[in-house]
Formats: structure tokens, C-alpha cells, sequence
């Protein structure tokens, strides 16, 4: 037996260009794998193809949404507050008060059909590590997560698991969890969807970024040791499909997360920032040290030296190509000056988090690396980490879409009578999707931090900043995978719309957008058209409505066999709210304030939760988008929360009307009388989907201020009823009642039932 | 001069700075303590904060009870020191044989989070003597491993002594034996609470502000044991 493998080193490979190597094996393709021969002007060793194969990989290098997403960037509106845009691990804003907020969301979709509780596990902490690497102490998290159908066999696998990985990682991390989406579908069956999105404050002058500069400059790695957990993980999950049977490749590809070692990495890193220690970071997550050493070098001034032996290793007997590839979780990378060096080690051993020194800025500009002495990787770091193939992916709108619009939701059959509405009403609010969905945010700490000032179910979670200021601010995520299916551009754009119109409920103002776009295979024309469209909707609705995308994340291969899940863009958006004790919750509470319908109800079935419910129907044309509207209703309930105009809001959306007040008359435990506006039928004004509204409760005192200023502004309203907190029951007037006890028992009921 | 209350922090606590918020809203002064340094900093009495404090290996609190600031701890509230354990630090304190009984996994198996009703049971230690026996308050519960078991003996015993110091009201959220959320030693400086009185301080981010009552309480206690042992 051979004492040690043979290194496959630089000068080995010069003197052996024909050795076959295992490219296609690692996902490369037979062109791609040309290129990298070319760039280096010889055949890569073993590591040099290891570092390519991962970066290069669809997750890593977003080869095929390159050429698309760049209209983020083309079309940004003008924003003062943007500090940090796209291109660095988060985008950062500013916030007002020396504040700075950095937010993003993240899919950790793949791993999470794998192995659903580390899955989601190492999704919270992937994204929360992102946040960390700006240089913020992150303060909240959100978790839009999406289902096969709620009684599905395997639904009763997947989404325990996920809600308790989410919720384990999570609430260990002492973060508030203060929102997101429970959202089941038949084509998430095989695919289920966990986007995790994550924000932190930092002062303005704390941003931190991931370079590496300044030659001599040391090179640490700190926290975890590295392990074979998630060897190829983006490269094998995250971007090809599983097979028909629904297998995936390997189950070490998953990663496997441990909170506590995270959370002390959070605190030690906030305290290495406070002392100011380092030049730059970078975290480590998908393509672990492949993607943070190319990432550092090729952002810095010049090239960087690793000495890879040096890395502490779980298991010693890791090859350095292993080392490369490991997705261990909870490990940073960060440039320190040697002076500041001595300093930084003793902030790790006060946190007993174990830091090496495993190389350093050079003047090469090259990524070295060295492997007990041996050249393994000798690379100029851009060409992995940024000039990876770009794809202009064939497109083409499908044929069917024609049929799938011509089949309209406004043509199936309407209960009428009001018994008949009365069932509908109840059915409705005990389906999956509109059901009650404590039984998931129950398990999350929303409490931790002691700044939680609205969380789930609030149209958005929002937070104050710091104790001593009374800034705060607001999130949502939405998404809507079945109007995305009818027309990708409108469906990216309603969700984008949600969002808005969630954060402008509570009373904070818009600022910033975050995305995650989670698709099925770019290998399908189909799909990328999908693709395409949805992203030209979202930068167009973007710039119109003047708030910039900051970041975010695109997962493909969302597909069992040649079957993909709806398109599903989520949308997270980020507020601002200058005094939090002004904001708008969503319970209604005062007796007698009147209930005011905001904008304009028409007869919208497409893509709606009643089509869906009541028919299993999905066709025609999804909700009109007026972003001119959108911004117009914003700025109402702004205003109304500053100037205390309303007591309570909640927007319209999947449901409808009914779902908007069963909502706000349990949240607040008090009933309503509800009258049908004139020129709308009971059925329309019940369960349409029109976007741009929301009811909003005004107290008596404030009524006239409140329509005069609606009137001016030209926002249509209608008066629709009163807040009786006497009353025990909802009544829709000349129609029918249900019993606030009914309600509650048919609405909460569901979750428990499925889940135990 | 302000009452001293010191709030521990470990390697995994989370709600540190929620007491120590919790303690000032209350009008003491908080002081951070470290769980690597022994001295206590001349404090008045002491909190030990949820979270998972050294990731909850082995057994939840279990490596806590080894930390060095511990054994001064110890020794202290065998001289009558306050001291508050909320979650993880009514773990803490079981472990450290401070409180009898134990806590284990919710009977239930998941974490849960909710909005919990409370009645205080006895409000003569040091900790709950703000409020009046048989009140009702509501403050956070958040855990995975809440469920306080405990001998047939103990508990009786804890029944006859007084020593249960609040019950959960509205149903049972994690099976602890005879509705317990919380418990004293014999002498009342010493106490263990589930739920989390310091998330119930500000009505803008808690459910109530019920929760001031166990930081004013302390304070009042100390004040007055000092003024007792000036005379």
C-alpha cells in the first residue's frame, strides 16, 4: 500500500496534459471544461477543476440568469438611500439616524427535500451569515416556505421537518422570526421551496465588504472546523433536477448545521468589527473556501497565497480537493493587518472560536495554493470566481400558454345564494392556504431581542432598530406561483406589489427590494421564458415604483422530472418607519370605527385561492396591475398611521375581501357588520382578487379628515361597514353571519388536523 | 444608589440583553456578568437568561452549572442572594441542584412560542412579591424543553412549602407536572420560571408589561433587606 496519494500539483499537471479528467462527472460541460484548459493554458489539477467545477456551477455563477438579471442594475431607479447595490454578499440602505439596514433572501430549496430539517436548518444560517459578512448585527428573520399539497403523504415528512429546522437553527440563534409564507401546491410536491430571508443594522460608517487588499495582509479562517458535510452541494443539488423518482444524488451533500457554533461566531465577529480588525470577510457557504478565497482575491488589488494544509479539519484524512469543495457550516474568512492580528486571535479565544492563519494578500495577482508545500492551484482568482460561462438560454413562450388563458376562472360557477356564500366564506378560510398558520410560527421565537413590534401574521414583520430610538423597520415577502403561471411578467409584478402595499399597511415606507426566483430547469425554453419574463416584469415594476433591487438569489432545477414547479419569484421588501409606536396593526379594536374599502374591486378570478379551492382551477388572466396606484394607496396609509387616521389595516389579497375581515375581526377577537357596496355583487366584493387594496378601520373622530383626504387625492373608497366589539359574530348584511366561534374553530382547525 | 442586578452571560444565552433591558426598565442598574470570570461585581442579585447556553449539549444547562462565575453563584444563594433563572436558567439552576426537579423535552415534541396566561401562586419571595397571590398575568413562553417533572414527593412538598411560585392557566403548553411553571427553594431568594417575564417590559414589543413585576420585585426585596440589616 502507497503511504499518501499522489498530489496532483501544477508542474504535474504541465507535464501530463493528457490524463482524462472527471470533468463532466462534476457537472462541467465538454466546452466549459475547454475554457478552463485555455485560461490556464494547460489541464487544471484535481483542485484547479474542483474550484471551477463549484463556481461555475449554476448556483455559484448564475450562468444562465446573467444575461437577464443584469435589468436590475439597467433599469435601478434613483434611490438616495442605496450604500451597498448589488454584487456584494447583501445589499445595504440607509435608514436614517446614522442606521444603515442590509437584508436579503436566499433559497436552500434542495437540500431541504433531502434532508428537510438540516436543509432548512443551514438555509437560516447560510443567509444569516451573508448579513453577518456586511458588517450588521442581524436583528430578524423571515422564511417563505411553499409545500406540495397540505395532505399529501410526503408533505407530512417535508414540512414537520422544515418548520422545526427552520424554527431549531432559528430560535438557537436568539433571531426573531417576524413573518413569511406557508403557501401548498401539487407542484412543490417534489420540490418543496424554503427562501429564508435575513436583515441587520450596522452604523452607516460600519459596512464591511469581501476584499482582500493590501499585500502581506493576513488570511484567517475562524469558526467551524471543515468536515465532508456538503461536498459539491451546489454543484450536485442545487443545480441539476432530481430523477423521476424523486432521489437525489447524495445525502453528504446536505449539509449539517450546528446554531451554537454559529451564534458565538455572531458575537465574536460583532466584536472583531467593533475593534475594527479586519481589512475584509467574506463567509462561507455554498462553495465553501473555492468560492471565499476566488471571491476575496479576485475583489482585492492583488493575488492571495493559501497554505491549505493549515485549514482545521474535522477528519484528517481529507483531500485538498475535499477541503476546497466542503459547504461546513458556521466558518468566516477575514483579511487582517498583522498588526491587528494578535488582537483579533484574542477576541476568538475569548468566544472559543478556533481561528487559523492559512494565507495572505500577495502582489501576484494569482490565487496560489499550496498543499504541504506543493503548487496545487496557480489561477488568475477571476476567472473562477467571476468569468464563468454566461448563457443566453434559448426561450419560448409554450403553446399551451394560449389554452391555460383562454380557460377563465371568471366563467366558473358562483355560489349566489347567501347560504351559499355562507359555505363558500367558511370553506375558503379553512383551506390549506388561508387557513390559521400558528401551528408553523409557533415553533419560531418571535419574542427574542425584546424590539419585535409586528410579527406574523401582520401584513409585515417590523422591528425597531435600537431601544433607544424609535426607528424601526418593516418587512414582507410574497409571492404568488399561480399568477406567475398565467403571465410570468404580471405575476412577478403582483408580488411585487404585495410586498409594497404589506410594508405600506403597517405604516412604514417602502425603500428597498430583495429577490428570490425559484424556477424549474433553464434548460427548458419554456421555463425560461418563464424566467425571463418574470425578471423584465419585476425590474420594470421596480423602476416605477422607485425602489431599488438590492440583492438576491435565483434557484433553477426546481423540477421533478420534466415536470417544474410554478414559477414562483418571492418578493421581499424592506421598509422604514420613522416612530414605531405609530404603526398599524392589522386586529381591529376600536368600537364603532368605521371599515373603509380602499381602491377598486372588479371581477378578478384568475390564479385566485376561490378558483383554486372551490374548482382546482387554474386559468385565464391573473389581477391587473396600476403601480401608479400602488404608490398612491402607500402613501394614504403612511400618511394615516402618521397623522393616527386609522386604527388598524390589512390589505387585500389571496381571498379577498372575506379573507382580509375573518382576519382582522379574530386577530382582534371582535365582530362586524359588513354592508355590500352599491355596484358590486356580494360574490365580486366577497372574493375577487383585485390588486391595490386594503380596509382600513377610521375611527368616528377622524372620518372626515380621512375620506377629505382620500377625496383629493383621488383614491377611490367606500364605506363598508362598522367595528362592533360587542358583537360576536361577522355579518355581511342581507346576506348572512357567522358566529366569530365558528370562524375561529373552521380556521385554526386545519393545520393541527394535518400535522398533529 | 441603584439597585445592582447582574444578568450571566454564556457562550449560546440569548435573552441577556432582554434582562438586562427587563432590569433597567425596573429602575436597577444592570451589570453584565461573564461566564469565564467568577467575580460577581458586588451585585445584588443575579438572572440567569434563557437561551442555550453552550448549545445545550449534552443536556440543557448541563455544562452551564460547570462555569466558573457558577460556583460564586452557588455560594451566594446559599447566603440568600437573589437569583432569577428564566428558562434555559431555571435549567441552569436544576442542574445546579439550586431548585429540585428537572426539565425536560415538551410532552409535545415541538418548540412553541406563544402568549402564555400565568397565575402567581406565591407572592412572598424575592422575586414575586410585586405581585399579589392568585393574580393573573400573561407574558411570553417560548421553549422546547419546558416540561418540569419531578417526584410525587417533591412535589407535594413543593405544594406544602409554598414553593410553587406560578401555573400555567388556559391548558398545560409543554407537560409540566401539576401545570408548573415555576418554583422556589425553601428560602425564596432562589427561583426558576419558565416563561419569559423579561419579553412582558414594553407594551410596543410584549404581549403586557406583567413581566416588570419579577425585576420591581428584587429591587423592593434587596431595599428592603438592606434597610433591615442598616437598622
Amino acid at each position: 500500500m502507497s503511504d499518501s496519494p499522489v498530489i496532483d500539483s501544477v508542474s504535474l499537471a504541465a507535464n501530463t496534459p493528457d490524463v482524462a479528467q472527471p470533468f463532466a462527472l462534476l457537472g462541467l460541460k465538454d466546452d466549459e471544461y475547454a475554457q478552463i484548459r485555455e485560461i490556464l493554458g494547460r489541464r487544471p489539477t484535481s483542485a484547479e477543476l474542483t474550484m471551477y467545477s463549484v463556481m461555475w456551477s449554476e448556483h455559484c455563477s448564475y450562468k444562465s440568469s446573467k444575461v437577464h438579471l443584469r435589468q436590475f442594475a439597467d433599469k435601478a431607479p434613483k434611490s438616495d438611500a442605496l450604500l451597498v447595490g448589488m454584487g456584494e454578499n447583501a445589499g445595504v440602505v440607509d435608514i436614517g439616524e446614522g442606521w444603515a439596514a442590509t437584508f436579503k433572501i436566499e433559497s436552500h430549496n434542495h437540500p431541504s427535500y433531502v434532508e428537510p430539517y438540516q436543509g432548512a436548518a443551514t438555509g437560516v444560517g447560510g443567509i444569516v451569515r451573508d448579513i453577518l459578512t456586511m458588517g450588521a448585527r442581524p436583528i430578524a428573520i423571515m422564511d417563505p416556505l411553499r409545500f406540495g399539497l397540505a395532505d399529501a403523504p410526503d408533505t407530512a415528512r417535508v414540512l414537520p421537518g422544515i418548520v422545526a429546522g427552520v424554527g431549531g437553527y432559528g430560535n438557537c440563534l436568539g433571531l426573531p422570526n417576524i413573518g413569511g409564507e406557508v403557501v401548498f401546491d401539487a407542484s412543490y410536491g417534489g420540490n418543496p421551496l424554503v427562501n429564508a430571508l435575513c436583515v441587520g443594522v450596522m452604523r452607516t460608517d460600519g459596512i464591511k465588504l469581501a476584499h482582500a487588499s493590501g499585500a502581506g495582509n493576513l488570511i484567517i479562517l475562524f469558526g467551524a472546523k471543515t468536515g465532508r458535510d456538503g461536498i459539491g452541494g451546489v454543484s450536485v443539488l442545487a443545480s441539476a433536477t432530481f430523477g423521476d423518482d424523486g432521489q437525489p444524488a447524495a445525502r453528504p451533500a446536505v449539509q449539517v448545521g450546528d446554531p451554537f457554533v454559529e451564534k458565538v461566531l455572531i458575537e465574536c465577529c460583532l466584536e472583531i468589527f467593533e475593534q475594527d480588525l479586519v481589512v475584509g470577510i467574506q463567509d462561507l457557504g455554498g462553495a465553501g473556501l473555492s468560492c471565499a478565497t476566488s471571491e476575496l482575491a479576485s475583489a482585492g488589488d492583488g493575488g492571495m497565497l493559501v497554505w491549505l494544509d493549515q485549514v482545521p479539519l474535522r477528519e484528517a484524512s481529507m483531500s485538498p480537493e475535499e477541503v476546497l469543495a466542503s459547504e461546513s457550516q458556521e466558518r468566516m474568512c477575514a483579511v487582517v493587518a498583522p498588526d491587528k492580528v494578535a488582537q483579533f486571535l484574542a477576541v476568538c479565544e475569548k468566544w472559543d472560536v478556533v481561528a487559523t492563519t492559512i494565507g495572505q494578500v500577495t502582489e501576484t495577482g494569482r490565487l496560489e495554493i499550496l498543499w504541504n508545500g506543493e503548487l496545487i492551484v496557480d489561477a488568475p482568482p477571476r476567472t473562477i470566481a467571476h468569468d464563468g460561462p454566461v448563457y443566453n438560454r434559448p426561450m419560448a413562450r409554450p403553446d399551451s400558454q394560449d389554452a391555460l388563458i383562454a380557460s377563465s376562472a371568471n366563467d366558473l360557477a358562483r355560489p349566489s345564494s347567501p347560504d351559499e356564500l355562507r359555505a363558500t366564506l367558511l370553506q375558503m378560510i379553512g383551506s390549506p392556504n388561508l387557513a390559521d398558520k400558528s401551528w408553523v410560527t409557533d415553533q419560531y421565537d418571535r419574542y427574542v431581542m425584546g424590539n419585535t413590534v409586528l410579527s406574523q401574521p401582520e401584513d409585515a414583520g417590523m422591528v425597531r432598530v435600537h431601544e433607544d430610538s424609535d426607528l424601526g423597520i418593516a418587512l414582507a415577502t410574497d409571492g404568488n406561483g399561480r399568477y406567475t403561471a398565467l403571465d410570468p411578467y404580471a405575476g412577478a409584478q403582483l408580488a411585487l406589489a404585495e410586498a409594497y402595499r404589506n410594508v405600506a399597511t403597517t405604516g412604514a415606507r417602502p425603500l428597498a427590494v430583495t429577490n428570490c426566483l425559484n424556477f424549474g430547469s433553464p434548460e427548458d425554453p419554456a421555463v425560461m421564458w418563464q424566467f425571463a419574463e418574470a425578471v423584465r416584469g419585476l425590474a420594470d415594476g421596480c423602476q416605477i415604483l422607485g425602489i431599488p433591487v438590492t440583492g438576491g438569489n435565483v434557484s433553477f432545477y426546481n423540477q421533478t422530472g420534466s415536470t417544474p414547479i410554478l414559477p414562483t419569484p418571492v418578493i421581499g421588501v424592506l421598509g422604514v418607519i420613522d416612530d414605531v409606536t405609530r404603526r398599524t396593526p392589522h386586529a381591529l379594536v376600536g368600537d364603532g370605527s368605521l371599515l373603509y374599502l380602499l381602491g377598486d374591486t372588479s371581477e378578478e378570478f384568475g390564479g385566485s385561492e376561490w378558483a383554486n379551492v372551490v374548482h382546482s382551477h387554474l386559468g385565464g388572466v391573473p389581477p391587473k396591475v396600476d403601480f401608479a396606484r400602488e404608490a398612491l394607496l402607500a402613501d394614504v396609509l403612511i400618511n394615516s398611521s402618521r397623522d393616527g387616521l386609522i386604527d388598524s389595516a390589512h390589505d387585500l389579497s389571496d381571498g379577498g375581501f372575506a379573507q382580509t375581515i375573518v382576519e382582522c375581526c379574530l386577530r382582534g377577537n371582535v365582530g362586524a357588520r359588513i354592508i355590500v357596496p352599491a355596484g358590486l355583487d356580494p360574490f365580486t366584493f366577497l372574493f375577487s382578487e383585485s390588486a391595490g387594496r386594503a380596509l382600513v378601520a377610521v375611527p368616528r373622530t377622524e372620518e372626515i379628515r380621512f375620506t377629505d383626504m382620500c377625496a383629493a387625492r383621488q383614491l377611490p373608497f367606500a364605506r363598508v361597514g362598522v367595528v362592533d366589539v360587542l358583537a360576536t359574530e361577522l355579518e355581511i348584511q342581507g346576506q348572512f353571519s357567522v358566529p366569530l366561534r365558528e370562524l375561529r374553530a373552521v380556521w385554526s382547525a386545519t393545520l393541527p388536523a394535518l400535522f398533529g | 444608589m441603584a439597585v445592582r442586578v447582574g444578568i450571566v452571560t454564556f457562550p449560546g444565552s440569548l435573552d441577556d440583553r432582554d434582562a438586562q433591558r427587563a432590569a433597567r426598565l425596573a429602575g436597577a442598574e444592570a451589570v453584565p456578568l461573564w461566564h469565564g470570570d467568577p467575580d460577581l461585581r458586588g451585585v445584588d442579585a443575579v438572572i440567569l437568561p434563557g437561551g442555550f447556553s453552550y448549545g445545550d449539549y449534552l443536556r440543557c444547562g448541563a455544562i452551564a452549572r460547570f462555569a466558573p462565575v457558577m460556583d460564586a453563584i452557588i455560594a451566594g444563594a446559599r447566603d440568600g442572594l437573589p437569583v432569577l433563572g428564566i428558562c434555559n436558567g431555571f435549567q441552569i439552576l436544576c442542574e445546579s441542584h439550586l431548585l429540585p426537579g428537572a426539565l425536560v423535552r415538551n410532552d409535545h415534541r415541538k418548540f412553541v412560542c406563544k402568549d402564555q396566561r400565568l397565575r402567581i401562586e406565591n407572592a412572598s419571595t424575592a422575586w414575586t412579591s410585586g405581585y399579589a397571590t392568585g393574580q393573573e398575568i400573561v407574558i411570553p413562553l417560548k421553549n422546547g424543553e419546558g416540561g418540569y417533572v419531578a417526584s410525587d414527593a417533591t412535589l407535594d412538598e413543593l405544594e406544602a412549602e409554598g414553593r410553587i411560585i406560578a401555573r400555567y392557566l388556559d391548558g398545560n403548553p409543554n407537560g409540566s407536572y401539576r401545570d408548573i411553571a415555576g418554583v422556589s427553594n425553601a428560602a425564596g431568594n432562589v427561583v426558576g420560571l419558565m416563561p419569559h417575564p423579561e419579553h412582558a417590559v414594553e407594551s410596543l414589543t410584549g404581549p403586557s408589561t406583567d413581566g416588570l413585576g419579577f425585576f420591581s420585585s428584587v429591587i423592593a426585596s434587596v431595599l428592603s433587606s438592606t434597610l433591615a440589616t442598616a437598622r
